[in-house]
């Protein structure tokens, strides 16, 4: 394979890891915890690489999921004390973890490769240098193997406990209640993200972890109302954002974690303005008609009352209509030309009358019961 | 399953968050087949009482049993309808998925729901009226609808014993009348329905017995019996004046001698 070709695919794997537990994450509102998991997984390393002395030891990746589940126990022990709020707990566990760790490397370690900048940005290009060797053949990149395994294994837990995963997201005292243990399958979750964690910031670093494992998520969330729906997208999103960055580093010559953390902040922005129904332009959208209908309803209603009585020739008047609803003249010329579109009224000799449809229109807008 | 046996049966139950007690020494028997409102102040315990049945929140004294057993043996016999502000209603999901959930109870670990509970959940949501939504994705429904999509979740459940946090509070007019209606559906086929209610004026129209709880059990029984102005003072405290000048316990019989307090 070629290196290019190693690189993309490091990425894609990784991007999809992580996408996958980050839907749950995102929809636990506990997108934070995975910052808090990404920086002390390096504290298991640390420790596990004192204790076996060997830096592609399996032990390691074990250790840092540990520090990882560790992490989401001590944040959860703080905030159940009810001295110190979840956001702040996660903020006094995590930086000490990962401190600890810091100084570890930096006084204990400083002769292997364990260096805080790799941690914390990764570096994607030198990931296929690490090959898997076995019986003195060449099987690609270490980090190839280790990504596709953890993505199998997220997989496979997701597909075998999606319906218990999704109870206990939603409603988690009824997943209790029919007997689910919602509190394992939290745990269960926190295990799997810390793997990822573990896995992904060797090649990616955990600063880029947390963008996989968030922004494709929210993205997804924008677009759609299914959750099965949320994580395919997902996984798509954590994949194009792989490639598309892998393809910016290679022509601007920059690193590949940045850029493809940059992708997925540009594929989240294209979601939050463009999405369908959630996004901005949508909103907006949606509340310039809203304003324009209610307009038409106020002018509607205004001529019902009026147009039976007998002051119905000044009142309904288009020329005078601006003066009794206090509107500016412009918007009013607009309004009448709106409804007349719709047919909701007919001009004659400047006269507004509602036609049946107006009728029904108002019917509708005052509930029925008040005609 | 109208027998002897109690539905439920809820001995010296003791629950306390910290050291701070919010059920202090129940005894409660519900028997089976009957329409029972729990009704008390707030911070009065009713929906940890529920979730005490339901074994949500763990004891500090006492036990429950449901038809004899505890919970946990029993768990496919009891559906709960949980305060319809316990979940997040943005959850990317369709209405009849959510009743779906019902049924995941019975399918057990790893099982899967298929085109057997899809239509019971069809029925479910039929029965609330709410058939043509079931493809809605439910952040788009009223708060009446949500409620009668709870109600349609615990349905599909088809057990014996029903237990609803508020299904009442703030629905609009239609939900009121399909959520009664149901209730007493439920509880013509036998079943044991137990809601916890806010409204007083409302208790001896909707419920045959009921409950009357502050920490403390203060009552329980037929609403003839036991829903009455002593009753409601010993509850209710300081806010009795107010509630006697509306006059809650209209059909009920005067207050009389021997009434249970615990």
């Amino acid at each position: 394979m070629e290196l290019f070709t190693e690189i993309i695919l490091i990425a894609i794997v990784t991007a999809v890891a992580c996408a996958l537990p980050g839907v749950f994450l995102v929809l636990r509102r506990m997108a934070m915890i995975s910052d808090a998991i990404t920086h002390t997984v390096l504290l298991g390393i640390v420790l596990a690489f004192f204790v076996v002395r060997d830096i592609t030891s399996p032990v390691l990746v074990v250790a840092a999921a540990g520090a990882g589940v560790a992490t989401v126990v001590l944040t959860e022990l703080l905030s159940r004390s009810n001295r110190v709020r979840e956001d702040a707990a996660i903020g006094l566990v995590f930086p000490l973890l990962f401190s600890i760790a810091v100084i570890l490397i930096a006084q204990y370690a400083g002769r292997i490769h364990l260096d805080v900048d790799a941690v914390l940005l990764g570096e994607l290009a030198f990931a296929p240098l690490d090959r898997f060797e076995f019986a003195g053949n060449d099987l690609g990149p270490r980090s190839l193997w280790l990504m596709s395994g953890i993505l199998m294994v997220s997989l496979a837990l997701l597909i075998t406990f999606y319906k218990e995963l999704k109870l206990a997201t939603f409603d988690a005292a009824l997943a209790a209640a029919f007997g689910f243990a919602p509190a394992a399958l939290h745990y269960g979750l926190m295990s799997v993200v810390s793997l990822t964690a573990v896995g992904a910031f060797n090649a990616v670093g955990s600063v880029l972890v947390v963008a996989l494992m968030v922004a494709p998520p929210a993205a997804a969330y924008l677009l759609t109302d299914r959750l099965p729906h949320m994580l395919a997208l997902s996984a798509l999103f954590g994949a194009l954002a792989a490639i598309l960055g892998c393809w910016v580093a290679f022509a601007l010559n920059a690193s590949i974690a940045g850029a493809m953390a940059v992708m997925t902040g540009l594929i989240f922005c294209l979601a939050w303005m463009f999405a369908p129904q959630r996004g901005l332009l949508a909103q907006v959208v949606w509340r310039v008609r809203q304003r324009w209908e209610f307009a038409q309803a106020m002018l509607a209603v205004h001529l019902l009352h009026h147009q039976a009585t007998v002051q119905a020739v000044v009142e309904c008047q288009a020329a005078h209509l601006s003066e009794h609803l206090n509107w500016p003249p412009a918007f009013t010329e607009q309004v009448v030309r709106r409804a007349e579109q719709r047919g909701l009224l007919v001009q004659q000799n400047g006269m507004l009358t509602l036609t049946d449809q107006g009728r029904r229109f108002v019917a509708t807008i005052l509930g029925g019961d008040e005609l | 399953m109208k027998t002897e046996q109690p539905a439920i049966q809820v001995t010296d139950l003791t629950v306390a968050y910290r050291d701070k007690p919010v059920l202090w020494d129940i005894d409660l028997t519900i028997p089976g087949g009957v329409l029972m409102g729990i009704i008390g102040p707030n911070g009065a315990g009713k929906t940890t009482l529920m979730k005490a049945i339901l074994g949500l929140v763990r004891p500090s004294a006492g036990q429950v049993l449901v038809y004899g057993k505890p919970y946990a043996q029993q768990r496919r016999l009891v559906a709960y309808v949980p305060q319809r502000n316990s979940v997040d209603w943005d959850f990317p999901t369709s209405v009849l998925d959510v009743v779906v959930m019902g049924r995941y109870g019975a399918l057990g670990w790893f099982r899967r729901p298929g085109k057997r509970e899809r239509e019971q959940a069809l029925d479910a949501l039929a029965r609330v009226g709410m058939q043509d939504f079931a493809s809605r994705q439910i952040g788009q429904l009223s708060g009446g609808q949500q409620q009668r999509v709870f109600l349609a979740r615990a349905l599909v459940q088809d057990a014996q014993v029903y237990l609803m946090d508020e299904p009442l509070q703030g629905v609009d007019a239609t939900t009121e009348r399909t959520i009664l209606r149901i209730l007493h559906d439920l509880r013509a086929t036998g079943k044991t329905v137990v809601v916890v209610h806010h409204d007083l004026q409302t208790v001896s129209e909707y419920f045959d017995q009921v409950a009357l709880l502050n920490v403390r059990l203060v009552a329980s029984g037929p609403v003839a019996e036991v829903f009455n102005a002593a009753t409601l003072r010993a509850t209710y405290g300081g806010q009795i004046a107010f509630l006697e000048g509306r006059d809650p316990g209209r059909s009920a019989p005067e207050p009389r001698a021997g009434i249970a307090v615990s």
